[in-house]
């Protein structure tokens, strides 16, 4: 493996300099990862860091990823919440790594919702 | 929870729910007095004496939403199983600190798991609004992760960016292999 320094920070820096805007709350949709005790033990974990991947792999500069804690579904965890401005959050449960990459494709990127993985549409609304 | 860095992750979710701006987390690996520590110390909001004397009930919580807490009586078990100790530490307004420590090769012991996951995670998701210091040695041999360095060497850049993350994933897991190696 390529040995990285700290110096590597810098030039990064300079790459990702013009998209970093992007984050600083001009963000076109936000993704909440419940990671209660629940969703920890279920899995949230590895949803997010899968979800982290498909971000990068995608290139989505728009889109934020954060946490919650829990719900009160707890059987229904992994659980996350994906809001797009302008658009009604949409809570999905029973995540797998797999099912999150289809709602980063379908969902996130061409707005179409996944209501076979969805529990509920127009709930905790939070961007 | 299946090993310790998840446990981790739920307790400094518990720090940052608390308003934690601040969170380090030790974790001290000595084979030689046989002990592994696990510090979580936050800047939170802490807990009176009351609410402390309920946070290893798992029946009590301070959340509205469901009325069980398991996060931190876990963790208490978990240390409890391994013959080790448990001990938590709150002033309100001021914050909270968490000691796990375990008897290392006890069979009971939890394996500590992946902590650059768990690192990166709260990084991604919290990383704009509090800061992680993280500090892993092993037989005197340490390493130190800290955001407040990392942001000032990015300087203006966002520690949360999807470049920013994927290489101090393997910085860390770089660091705790170098650790690890020649004890």
């Amino acid at each position: 493996m390529k040995k990285l320094k700290i110096g590597d920070l810098e030039k990064i820096r300079e790459k990702v300099r013009r998209t970093a805007v992007l984050r600083q709350g001009k963000s076109r949709a936000k993704i909440t990862v419940h990671m209660g005790t629940c969703g920890i033990a279920a899995g949230a974990r590895e949803i997010l860091s899968g979800l982290l991947s498909e971000i990068k792999k995608k290139k989505l500069n728009d889109v934020i990823v954060t946490t919650s804690g829990c719900a009160g579904l707890c059987s229904r965890e992994p659980m996350a919440t994906v809001e797009i401005t302008g658009k009604p959050p949409v809570k999905y449960v029973d995540l797998t790594i797999e099912k999150m990459s289809k709602i980063v494709t379908e969902h996130i990127i061409k707005g179409n919702i996944l209501n076979e993985y969805a529990l509920a549409v127009g709930s905790e609304r939070t961007h | 929870m299946r090993d310790l860095s998840l446990h981790i992750l739920d307790i400094v979710e518990n720090s940052i729910a608390a308003g934690a701006k601040k969170v380090e987390i030790t974790i001290e690996e000595d084979t030689n007095k046989n002990l592994l520590v696990v510090k979580i110390k936050d800047n939170g909001k802490g807990m009176d004496k009351k609410t402390l004397t309920k946070a290893l009930d798992p029946f009590f919580s301070t959340k509205k939403i469901r009325r069980i807490g398991l996060g931190l009586s876990m963790l208490a078990r978990a240390t409890k199983e391994a013959e080790g100790s448990f001990d938590i530490k709150s002033k309100k307004g001021r914050g909270t600190r968490v000691t796990a420590k375990f008897v290392y090769d006890h069979i009971d012991r939890k394996p500590i798991g992946n902590m650059a996951e768990t690192i990166i995670v709260l990084v991604a998701s919290n990383g704009l609004k509090a800061d992680f210091i993280y500090k892993h040695s092993k037989n005197g041999k340490s390493f130190l992760f800290d955001t407040r360095y990392l942001k000032r060497k990015l300087n203006g850049v966002l520690i949360n960016q999807p470049e920013v993350l994927e290489l101090l994933k393997k910085r860390i897991l770089r660091e705790l292999k170098r650790i690890q190696e020649g004890t």
